[in-house]
């Protein structure tokens, strides 16, 4: 009887926290544009060092101003859809739900979406301008899960088959409506492409009051559905069994239901619908570190972080100078890994 | 004296555990049509040590009495007290202090080891973001050793067998540490042996830890052989409580059953029952 401590929590974590910083270096040095990482280092250490005041403007224009933001970007969109997937999976009992498959991404797109739309009439302060496209992919996100969530019971239970089909019923039919408004919508210039909302791309320039909404968003909802950690275990086994050890089963439910559609809702409403994320980084979690949520969550938040962070270098050097959505690189190293793991489950 | 004026004066007062007062219940699809299921007001007592068997055919309302125990569902008239706190009004956390559920186990979603499984038995005297201690732990292994268990710990939930299973699911329940053990028939597709091997362990561990459990069960001849006291449904009627000697009439199980049935005395004393096939 080894029961999981704080230690080990810690110890799983900095390791993959190591991974990570191993990934973002490579990350930094991959792209067009060659960049001397031991060069960068040194230029780093005279500016710590106050040798000299400023990096060198090559240096700084292509990894300071667009790849390290873009990593960061990567890092926190990761993190945000894996820590969704595995809310969504436990609480819906079911290891094939995430953001994507539930048609949630799409939801929040279409809110996204409808909210560019809505916004110029509004007449909004510029600071809250910023705050139209998250607002409304969370309300899409909540409405979509929602939605699904009801069309997914059967008898007043949740019906595994009945839930998947509904969600991706969902999504296909979100993005139905998402093409027909960027194709009427087209000569719009502040709405991205087609390509963003249903693919994904980690491309675009943030305005600064939306870096601070996601990060802040990020560790507000990571940490609300970490302090349910140990009820979602118990939610694994059932909702009864669980109300039965104490667990405040509609508590729980509702908060982290409304904390993984804001995580969704963050993530989509900057870098569009990237899929797998939140269904396999979770397994491959589980499988290495085993299914405490404990330890899954904080793992889980490392392992997308990583996943997306190459998957996005890998977008945009593989065809070189120009660029696939990130959501395509996923979905071609995550489907082939997706039927792995499930043939080998049922094998 | 005045300083023996306490709470537990009342000897025979105190002794009761578990009351369940005059309680009803209706289920219906649709609020707006008549119920499709109704409890009539059912009424017993129950004390420590004491293991109490609801019986009766499918349908009968066992397991409603046994939600409405267990205070997950609320009543529609009457009361349920556990030491004198109605268990449909404690927060979760506190009645999971106080009764353990030992229900038809739901799949595990993701496979687990049966030492983990017990340690989930000490959730509701956890905070937020708890890690087991040392307690935790030796509370969960002595669980486990209560119902013969310790060489199962290591092993995995769903690799045991279904006798092996239902004593781990015991230990868990044990390790909340209750006053009341609720069991929904904890023997349905146990072979004889362990059967037996559990309601011994029930018994033992009743009259040893002075848990007050109540069985829902098909089984007459185990009933009749290990509770103290019967509760006898009937269509939602509560329609006999009292010892198995009282209740196991002839006339009543026959009714009660729609089966033919002969009573008899076992060599223990207590009342056997025989089925008489209708060809």
């Amino acid at each position: 009887m080894r029961p999981l401590t704080f230690q080990g929590v810690v110890l799983r974590c900095g390791t993959l926290a190591l991974v990570l910083f191993v990934v973002v270096v490579i990350a930094l040095k991959l792209g067009a544009v060659p960049v001397s990482l031991y060069g960068f280092g040194l230029d780093l250490l005279h500016v710590l060092l106050r040798k000299s005041t400023e990096l060198s403007s090559n240096y700084n224009m292509i990894v300071y101003d667009i790849r390290l933001p873009r990593i960061l970007l990567a890092i926190i969109v990761g993190a945000s859809l894996a820590v969704a997937g595995t809310a969504f999976q436990a609480l819906l009992r079911n290891p094939l739900a995430d953001p994507y498959v539930l048609g949630v991404s799409s939801g929040s797109s279409l809110g996204a979406i409808l909210a560019l739309i809505v916004e110029p009439h509004l007449a909004l302060p510029l600071a809250f301008a910023a705050l139209v496209t998250p607002v409304g992919a969370f309300l899409g996100a909540v409405a979509t899960i929602a939605a699904v969530y009801f069309l997914g019971r059967r008898e007043g239970q949740i019906d595994s088959n009945m839930l998947l089909l509904s969600g991706i019923i969902s999504a296909s039919f979100l993005s139905a409506i998402i093409m027909f408004l960027i194709t009427t919508l087209s000569g719009r210039g502040d709405l991205r492409g087609m390509s963003f909302w249903l693919m994904g791309e980690l491309s675009g320039a943030l305005q600064p009051t939306l870096r601070w909404v996601l990060g802040v968003g990020f560790l507000l909802a990571t940490g609300i559905i970490y302090t349910t950690a140990s009820d979602l275990n118990l939610l694994l086994a059932g909702e009864k069994e669980a109300m039965h050890l104490g667990v405040d089963v509609r508590r729980v439910r509702l908060v982290v239901y409304i904390a993984a559609s804001l995580l969704t809702a963050l993530a989509v409403s900057v870098s569009g619908s990237i899929g797998y994320i939140g269904l396999l980084v979770p397994h491959v979690m589980r499988l290495i570190f085993g299914s405490d949520h404990r330890v899954l969550i904080p793992t889980s938040a490392f392992g997308g972080a990583i996943a997306v962070v190459i998957a996005d270098t890998l977008a945009r050097t593989v065809v070189a100078p120009s660029e696939l959505p990130v959501g395509a690189m996923t979905a071609l190293a995550g489907a082939p890994l997706f039927i792995y793991l499930l043939r080998r489950k049922f094998a | 004296m005045a300083a023996s004026f306490t709470f537990g004066e009342n000897p025979r007062a105190s002794e009761i555990r578990l009351s369940v007062e005059q309680v009803s219940y209706a289920y219906s699809a649709n609020p707006s049509q008549a119920p499709l299921f109704t409890l009539e007001a059912t009424s017993f007592h129950a004390r420590p040590g004491e293991i109490v068997a609801i019986l009766g055919p499918n349908a009968s309302g066992k397991s409603t009495v046994l939600k409405l125990i267990a205070g997950t569902q609320q009543p529609l008239s009457g009361r349920v007290l556990l030491n004198g706190f109605v268990t449909h009004s404690l927060t979760p956390r506190i009645r999971a202090q106080r009764i353990a559920m030992v229900q038809q186990e739901s799949p595990l979603l993701f496979p687990c080891r049966a030492w983990e499984f017990v340690l989930q038995g000490r959730h509701p005297y956890s905070r937020t973001l708890h890690f087991e201690s040392g307690d935790d732990v030796l509370i969960a292994r002595n669980a486990l050793a209560q119902v013969g268990a310790q060489d199962l710990s290591d092993r995995w939930m769903d690799q045991l067998s279904g006798g092996e299973k239902q004593r781990v699911i015991l230990a868990r329940a044990l390790s909340q540490q209750p006053l009341l053990l609720l069991l929904d028939e904890p023997t349905l597709h146990l072979d004889i042996g362990s059967q037996v091997g559990l309601l011994d362990t029930l018994r033992r561990l009743a009259a040893e830890n002075r848990y007050t459990v109540i069985v829902v069960t098909h089984e007459l001849n185990l009933a009749a052989q290990y509770a103290d006291q019967i509760v006898l449904l009937h269509r939602g009627k509560c329609l006999r409580v009292g010892p198995p000697a009282v209740v196991y009439q002839r006339e009543l199980l026959e009714q009660v059953f729609q089966t033919p049935l002969a009573v008899e005395s076992s060599p223990t004393g207590r009342p056997r029952v025989t089925i008489i096939p209708v060809s």
